[in-house]
């Protein structure tokens, strides 16, 4: 019931946002969707990712793309091409689609080939192999650890990759430009400084429990790390970008990003020279279960470290791109003026 | 009462997308998300109460402290150039200092 | 023991539900932005704590209990913060109130029936 209440509200939204000309809006009904996904995920039980969700789809996001439509418009580009052949491709598509789901087995049937493979290992021997009351972080950081090792690089590549595109820093006119903005804007807004700073350290204390708790509910590194940089960005965005740079050091949160993937990677390395095969956790200790605890508490931290200063540095890159735009316009109008 | 309480802030939800989507000015619809977010702690609470699995409290918290800094974002985000209150908007527009 | 708990959380809970329902009438029916948030932001904040207590009375663990404090907590000091916020930047911004405008309107038209 709930379900069938919250994948109508999804379509209803989905159906919105693609009727929208403007952009504002639809980031804003983008992040009624990301809600509502997340509360789907809940109601579907699966916490781990209704976790992500919430902290990626509805916060993260959101701030990233209004940073982007306030430096290139709010009005959606009128497109020329007729759409007609499109839709018929998709039509087709989609029909073909639905037609294949006919011979899949029912939703939920308990003999379904994906409930047959390995979901009763997992199920059933995790407690004893891993020893990790969360199945979700058993199978994320043990059993397929070579899988989030693949995500947790993904994350990386994107950092560098809005490094190298973005970062403002290059050029020295720039550099003297940019730490010559003052951007603390929120000067007259009290109120909201002072909730902020009562809320800062309850978030980055909140995101050290879901790090550390990921082990036995819901939450991990990658939660964990996407709250503590939601924290910061919190910081920079009320205090002003120059007095965040200040109070984090870029260079050291690359260093830091750089190093979470070498946390992880060298996990897998230690385990190989311990004559285990790559990311076996068994042989890191001579328990096997303390060794898996240390192997998960490892990675899980690299994991964190990589997601939280790879958010970080996007969002420094796109809101010092903004800044310096902004900067260049008012420049021009004063000369205008 | 649980079950009642869910239907109560689904209809709320409703409601909530309902302003989000037509919502004339861009405030409005902020507006809109902020109270969706809201009711959106409250719903997983309430499931978390319904499905017997109170661990979901933990996202309950996770939604509240994002909420307040993605409506905080819009907010600092909005001062730009680009999301000046726009005369067609409907409303009179008045003049920075 | 049993009984009082459970009628008092539901007598919460049903508050708290009405809070909730009324704030989003508000929100889709009120004329203008102001009186919307001024609905949404009161009945909200009002609503959410109602229903965090009728949820208080009923939980059994502790730990639940003090999670739900928790967000009650959060409730507390987030909605009014943000509906503050929210009211200053669209006022900044130059939305003003729509009893406002139509002063304004009357005046001019006054002034310039006037001229």
């Amino acid at each position: 019931m709930i379900d069938i209440i919250l994948l109508t509200l999804l379509v209803v939204v989905a159906i919105a946002i693609i009727r929208m000309k403007d952009l504002f809006a639809v980031v804003m009904l983008l992040g009624i969707y990301g809600l509502l996904s997340a509360s789907f995920f809940v109601a579907m039980d699966a916490v781990d990712v209704a976790f992500t969700e919430a902290a990626v789809g509805a916060g993260i996001s959101t701030l990233l793309m209004l940073v982007v439509i306030a430096m290139t418009g709010r009005k959606e580009k009128t497109n020329r091409h007729k759409p007609l052949p499109a839709l018929c491709i998709v039509l087709i598509t989609g029909g073909l689609l639905i037609y294949g789901t006919f011979d899949m087995p029912h939703f939920g049937a308990a003999d379904a080939p994906i409930h047959q493979h390995v979901a009763p290992r997992y199920i059933n021997d995790s407690m004893a192999e891993v020893g990790v009351p969360n199945i979700v972080t058993s199978v994320l950081a043990s059993y397929r650890a070579f899988d989030t090792f693949g995500e947790v690089v993904v994350i990386f590549t994107a950092g560098i990759g809005v490094l190298t595109l973005l970062s403002v820093a290059r050029r020295k006119e720039d550099a003297e430009k940019i730490s010559s903005i003052n951007d603390s804007m929120h000067e007259q807004h009290l109120v909201i400084r002072i909730v902020a700073k009562m809320l800062i350290p309850f978030i980055f204390l909140f995101a050290l429990y879901v790090q550390f708790h990921g082990d036995f509910g819901p939450g991990g590194g990658f939660q964990a790390g996407v709250i503590f940089a939601a924290a910061i960005i919190l910081y920079a965005m009320l205090f002003g970008l120059n007095t965040a740079r200040k109070v984090i050091n870029q260079t050291f949160i690359q260093l830091i990003a750089a190093v979470g993937v070498l946390l992880y990677g060298s996990v897998g390395i230690v385990s190989l020279m311990n004559d285990g095969n790559f990311f076996n956790y068994n042989v890191l200790a001579s328990d096997p279960i303390a060794g898996q605890h240390l192997g998960i508490l490892l990675i899980e931290w690299g994991v964190g470290c990589t997601v939280a200063s790879v958010m970080m540095i996007i969002f420094f890159s796109f809101a010092g791109r903004l800044e310096l735009h902004q900067h260049n316009e008012r420049v021009k109008n004063q000369e205008s003026s | 009462m649980l079950i009642a309480a869910t239907l109560a802030i689904f209809v709320a939800m409703i409601l909530a997308i309902i302003r989000g989507v037509i919502g004339p000015t861009l405030y409005d619809r902020i507006l809109a998300v902020n109270m969706f977010g809201t009711k959106t702690v409250l719903l997983i609470s309430l499931l978390g109460f319904v499905m017997g699995r109170p661990e979901f409290l933990d996202i309950a918290i996770v939604y509240a402290l994002i909420n307040f800094i993605s409506v905080i974002g819009v907010l600092r985000y909005s001062d730009t150039n680009q999301f000046k209150h726009s005369p067609n908007d409907n409303e009179s527009l008045k003049k920075e200092p | 023991m049993d009984m009082i708990i459970t009628i008092s959380s539901g007598f919460f809970l049903l508050i708290g539900s009405f809070l909730c329902f009324s704030g989003a009438i508000g929100l889709l029916r009120f004329p203008d932005f102001y009186t919307r948030m001024h609905a949404v932001g009161v009945t909200d904040t009002l609503g959410a704590g109602m229903i965090l207590v009728g949820l208080m009375i009923i939980s059994t663990d502790f730990l639940v209990f003090a999670k739900l404090a928790m967000v009650l907590l959060l409730t507390l000091l987030i909605g009014p913060t943000t509906s503050h916020v929210l009211a200053k930047a669209a006022f900044h911004n130059g939305l003003t109130p729509k009893s406002l405008s139509n002063q304004e309107k009357n005046n001019k038209e006054i002034s310039s029936s006037n001229t």
